[in-house]
Protein backbone atom coordinates (compact mmCIF):
# COMPACT_ATOMS: atom_id res chain seq x y z
CA UNK A 1 0.00 0.00 0.00
CA UNK A 2 1.19 3.49 -0.85
CA UNK A 3 -0.27 6.83 0.16
CA UNK A 4 0.05 10.42 -1.00
CA UNK A 5 -1.32 13.27 1.11
CA UNK A 6 -1.59 16.53 -0.79
CA UNK A 7 -3.61 19.78 -0.83
CA UNK A 8 -6.91 19.26 -2.62
CA UNK A 9 -6.43 21.81 -5.40
CA UNK A 10 -6.94 21.50 -9.16
CA UNK A 11 -3.25 22.33 -9.66
CA UNK A 12 -2.39 19.08 -7.84
CA UNK A 13 -4.51 16.83 -10.09
CA UNK A 14 -1.52 16.10 -12.33
CA UNK A 15 0.64 15.13 -9.32
CA UNK A 16 -2.01 12.68 -8.07
CA UNK A 17 -2.35 11.16 -11.55
CA UNK A 18 1.44 10.79 -11.80
CA UNK A 19 1.56 9.12 -8.34
CA UNK A 20 -1.04 6.50 -9.31
CA UNK A 21 0.31 6.02 -12.86
CA UNK A 22 3.77 5.31 -11.44
CA UNK A 23 2.38 2.35 -9.51
CA UNK A 24 0.23 1.10 -12.38
CA UNK A 25 3.28 1.10 -14.65
CA UNK A 26 5.19 -1.06 -12.16
CA UNK A 27 2.36 -3.60 -12.39
CA UNK A 28 2.54 -3.71 -16.18
CA UNK A 29 -0.96 -2.29 -16.36
CA UNK A 30 -2.27 -1.94 -19.97
CA UNK A 31 -2.49 1.64 -21.28
CA UNK A 32 -6.27 1.43 -21.72
CA UNK A 33 -6.85 0.46 -18.09
CA UNK A 34 -4.49 3.19 -16.95
CA UNK A 35 -6.32 5.84 -18.98
CA UNK A 36 -9.67 4.79 -17.48
CA UNK A 37 -8.21 5.00 -13.99
CA UNK A 38 -6.78 8.43 -14.87
CA UNK A 39 -10.24 9.60 -15.96
CA UNK A 40 -11.69 8.36 -12.64
CA UNK A 41 -8.96 10.24 -10.72
CA UNK A 42 -9.72 13.44 -12.62
CA UNK A 43 -13.43 13.17 -11.79
CA UNK A 44 -13.06 12.23 -8.11
CA UNK A 45 -10.05 14.34 -7.16
CA UNK A 46 -11.51 17.20 -9.23
CA UNK A 47 -14.76 17.04 -7.23
CA UNK A 48 -12.88 17.08 -3.92
CA UNK A 49 -10.67 19.98 -5.08
CA UNK A 50 -13.69 21.99 -6.22
CA UNK A 51 -16.14 21.33 -3.40
CA UNK A 52 -14.78 19.64 -0.27
CA UNK A 53 -13.18 22.62 1.47
CA UNK A 54 -14.65 25.61 -0.36
CA UNK A 55 -13.71 28.37 0.18
CA UNK A 56 -10.61 27.13 2.07
CA UNK A 57 -7.99 24.54 1.23
CA UNK A 58 -7.59 21.16 2.89
CA UNK A 59 -5.77 17.92 2.38
CA UNK A 60 -6.73 14.73 0.62
CA UNK A 61 -5.06 11.36 1.07
CA UNK A 62 -4.86 9.10 -1.98
CA UNK A 63 -4.20 5.46 -1.10
CA UNK A 64 -3.27 2.87 -3.73
CA UNK A 65 -3.62 -0.83 -2.94
CA UNK A 66 -2.91 -3.75 -5.23
CA UNK A 67 -4.57 -7.17 -4.95
CA UNK A 68 -3.58 -10.37 -6.71
CA UNK A 69 -6.52 -12.56 -7.42
CA UNK A 70 -7.67 -11.25 -9.81
CA UNK A 71 -5.00 -8.57 -10.37
CA UNK A 72 -6.69 -5.31 -9.44
CA UNK A 73 -5.96 -1.87 -8.09
CA UNK A 74 -7.99 -0.06 -5.43
CA UNK A 75 -7.68 3.70 -5.00
CA UNK A 76 -9.14 5.42 -1.94
CA UNK A 77 -9.67 9.18 -1.61
CA UNK A 78 -9.96 10.42 1.96
CA UNK A 79 -10.81 14.03 2.84
CA UNK A 80 -12.11 15.91 5.90
CA UNK A 81 -14.27 18.33 3.96
CA UNK A 82 -18.05 18.67 3.96
CA UNK A 83 -19.81 15.28 3.97
CA UNK A 84 -20.68 14.41 0.38
CA UNK A 85 -21.85 11.10 -1.04
CA UNK A 86 -21.44 11.28 -4.84
CA UNK A 87 -23.26 7.95 -5.19
CA UNK A 88 -26.48 9.39 -3.73
CA UNK A 89 -27.01 11.40 -6.90
CA UNK A 90 -29.40 10.10 -9.54
CA UNK A 91 -27.81 9.03 -12.84
CA UNK A 92 -28.10 11.67 -15.58
CA UNK A 93 -30.37 11.15 -18.62
CA UNK A 94 -27.85 10.31 -21.34
CA UNK A 95 -30.45 10.17 -24.12
CA UNK A 96 -31.22 13.91 -24.27
CA UNK A 97 -30.31 16.06 -27.31
CA UNK A 98 -27.42 18.54 -27.18
CA UNK A 99 -29.86 21.37 -26.53
CA UNK A 100 -31.38 19.75 -23.44
CA UNK A 101 -28.20 18.17 -22.06
CA UNK A 102 -27.06 18.91 -18.51
CA UNK A 103 -23.44 18.15 -17.69
CA UNK A 104 -23.94 17.73 -13.93
CA UNK A 105 -23.53 14.21 -12.64
CA UNK A 106 -21.84 12.97 -15.81
CA UNK A 107 -18.41 12.60 -14.20
CA UNK A 108 -19.47 10.28 -11.40
CA UNK A 109 -21.65 8.35 -13.88
CA UNK A 110 -18.58 7.76 -16.08
CA UNK A 111 -16.63 6.51 -13.07
CA UNK A 112 -19.44 4.07 -12.20
CA UNK A 113 -19.45 2.73 -15.76
CA UNK A 114 -15.67 2.52 -16.24
CA UNK A 115 -14.60 1.12 -12.84
CA UNK A 116 -15.49 -2.35 -11.51
CA UNK A 117 -16.62 -1.06 -8.12
CA UNK A 118 -17.14 2.22 -6.27
CA UNK A 119 -18.06 2.65 -2.60
CA UNK A 120 -18.53 5.61 -0.27
CA UNK A 121 -18.66 5.94 3.50
CA UNK A 122 -18.51 8.83 5.95
CA UNK A 123 -16.58 7.84 9.04
CA UNK A 124 -14.82 9.74 11.84
CA UNK A 125 -15.35 13.04 10.04
CA UNK A 126 -13.90 11.72 6.79
CA UNK A 127 -15.30 11.19 3.31
CA UNK A 128 -13.92 7.83 2.17
CA UNK A 129 -14.43 7.13 -1.51
CA UNK A 130 -12.97 3.96 -2.98
CA UNK A 131 -12.76 2.70 -6.55
CA UNK A 132 -11.54 -0.68 -7.76
CA UNK A 133 -10.46 -1.69 -11.24
CA UNK A 134 -9.27 -5.05 -12.50
CA UNK A 135 -6.06 -4.64 -14.43
CA UNK A 136 -6.69 -7.06 -17.30
CA UNK B 1 -2.19 19.57 -23.32
CA UNK B 2 -1.12 21.16 -26.57
CA UNK B 3 -3.54 22.90 -28.93
CA UNK B 4 -2.48 23.09 -32.57
CA UNK B 5 -4.57 25.54 -34.55
CA UNK B 6 -4.99 26.10 -38.26
CA UNK B 7 -7.68 28.41 -39.59
CA UNK B 8 -9.19 29.82 -42.75
CA UNK B 9 -12.00 32.36 -43.20
CA UNK B 10 -14.48 29.53 -43.19
CA UNK B 11 -13.03 26.86 -40.91
CA UNK B 12 -11.19 26.37 -37.66
CA UNK B 13 -9.10 23.19 -37.35
CA UNK B 14 -7.83 22.21 -33.93
CA UNK B 15 -5.63 19.23 -33.06
CA UNK B 16 -5.29 18.31 -29.38
CA UNK B 17 -2.33 16.50 -27.83
CA UNK B 18 -2.35 15.09 -24.30
CA UNK B 19 -5.28 14.97 -21.89
CA UNK B 20 -8.51 16.95 -21.95
CA UNK B 21 -9.36 17.06 -18.25
CA UNK B 22 -10.17 19.34 -15.30
CA UNK B 23 -6.80 21.07 -15.60
CA UNK B 24 -6.68 21.54 -19.37
CA UNK B 25 -10.35 21.92 -20.45
CA UNK B 26 -10.35 25.69 -19.66
CA UNK B 27 -7.49 26.10 -22.22
CA UNK B 28 -9.65 24.64 -24.99
CA UNK B 29 -12.67 26.66 -23.88
CA UNK B 30 -10.65 29.89 -24.08
CA UNK B 31 -9.13 28.99 -27.46
CA UNK B 32 -12.55 28.22 -28.97
CA UNK B 33 -14.09 31.42 -27.62
CA UNK B 34 -11.25 33.49 -29.07
CA UNK B 35 -10.97 31.76 -32.44
CA UNK B 36 -14.30 30.43 -33.65
CA UNK B 37 -15.95 33.78 -34.54
CA UNK B 38 -18.63 33.15 -37.16
CA UNK B 39 -16.81 30.28 -38.89
CA UNK B 40 -19.13 27.59 -40.22
CA UNK B 41 -16.79 24.62 -39.71
CA UNK B 42 -15.04 23.37 -36.61
CA UNK B 43 -12.81 20.33 -37.12
CA UNK B 44 -11.27 18.64 -34.09
CA UNK B 45 -8.46 16.13 -34.53
CA UNK B 46 -8.04 13.77 -31.53
CA UNK B 47 -5.28 11.56 -33.04
CA UNK B 48 -2.87 12.55 -30.26
CA UNK B 49 -5.42 12.98 -27.48
CA UNK B 50 -5.14 10.30 -24.76
CA UNK B 51 -8.44 10.74 -22.92
CA UNK B 52 -11.31 13.05 -21.99
CA UNK B 53 -12.99 13.54 -18.61
CA UNK B 54 -16.35 15.22 -17.95
CA UNK B 55 -14.66 18.65 -17.80
CA UNK B 56 -13.67 18.11 -21.45
CA UNK B 57 -17.16 16.85 -22.36
CA UNK B 58 -18.61 20.10 -21.00
CA UNK B 59 -16.48 22.14 -23.43
CA UNK B 60 -17.30 19.82 -26.36
CA UNK B 61 -21.03 20.09 -25.58
CA UNK B 62 -20.89 23.91 -25.55
CA UNK B 63 -18.97 23.87 -28.85
CA UNK B 64 -21.48 21.46 -30.41
CA UNK B 65 -24.41 23.67 -29.33
CA UNK B 66 -22.74 26.72 -30.89
CA UNK B 67 -21.89 24.90 -34.13
CA UNK B 68 -25.45 23.51 -34.37
CA UNK B 69 -26.49 27.16 -34.76
CA UNK B 70 -23.78 28.38 -37.13
CA UNK B 71 -22.48 25.39 -39.10
CA UNK B 72 -21.04 22.01 -38.22
CA UNK B 73 -18.51 20.38 -35.94
CA UNK B 74 -16.68 17.15 -36.76
CA UNK B 75 -14.36 15.11 -34.49
CA UNK B 76 -11.84 12.78 -36.12
CA UNK B 77 -9.32 10.07 -35.05
CA UNK B 78 -10.90 9.10 -31.73
CA UNK B 79 -9.06 6.34 -29.78
CA UNK B 80 -10.75 3.40 -28.01
CA UNK B 81 -10.90 4.97 -24.56
CA UNK B 82 -12.36 8.26 -25.82
CA UNK B 83 -14.80 6.29 -27.96
CA UNK B 84 -15.92 4.43 -24.81
CA UNK B 85 -16.34 7.75 -22.95
CA UNK B 86 -18.59 8.99 -25.79
CA UNK B 87 -20.58 5.73 -25.76
CA UNK B 88 -21.24 5.49 -22.01
CA UNK B 89 -22.25 9.16 -21.77
CA UNK B 90 -24.49 9.13 -24.85
CA UNK B 91 -22.27 11.78 -26.46
CA UNK B 92 -21.86 9.50 -29.48
CA UNK B 93 -25.48 10.44 -30.36
CA UNK B 94 -24.85 14.19 -30.00
CA UNK B 95 -21.45 14.54 -31.67
CA UNK B 96 -20.40 13.90 -35.27
CA UNK B 97 -17.47 11.47 -35.13
CA UNK B 98 -15.75 10.38 -38.34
Amino acid sequence: MKELTIDATIENAAAVTAFVDGQLEQLGCPAKTQMKVDIAIDELFGNIANYAYTPGIGAVTVRVEVTDDPPAVAITFIDRGVPYDPLAKEDPDITLSAKDRQIGGLGIYMVKKMMDDITYEYKDGQNILKIRKEIW
Amino acid sequence: MNIIKDQTDRSLNIALEGRLDTTTAPQLETELKQSIGDRAELNLDFAKLEYISSAGLRVLLAAQKLMNRQGKMVIRNVNDVISEVFEVTGFSDILTIE
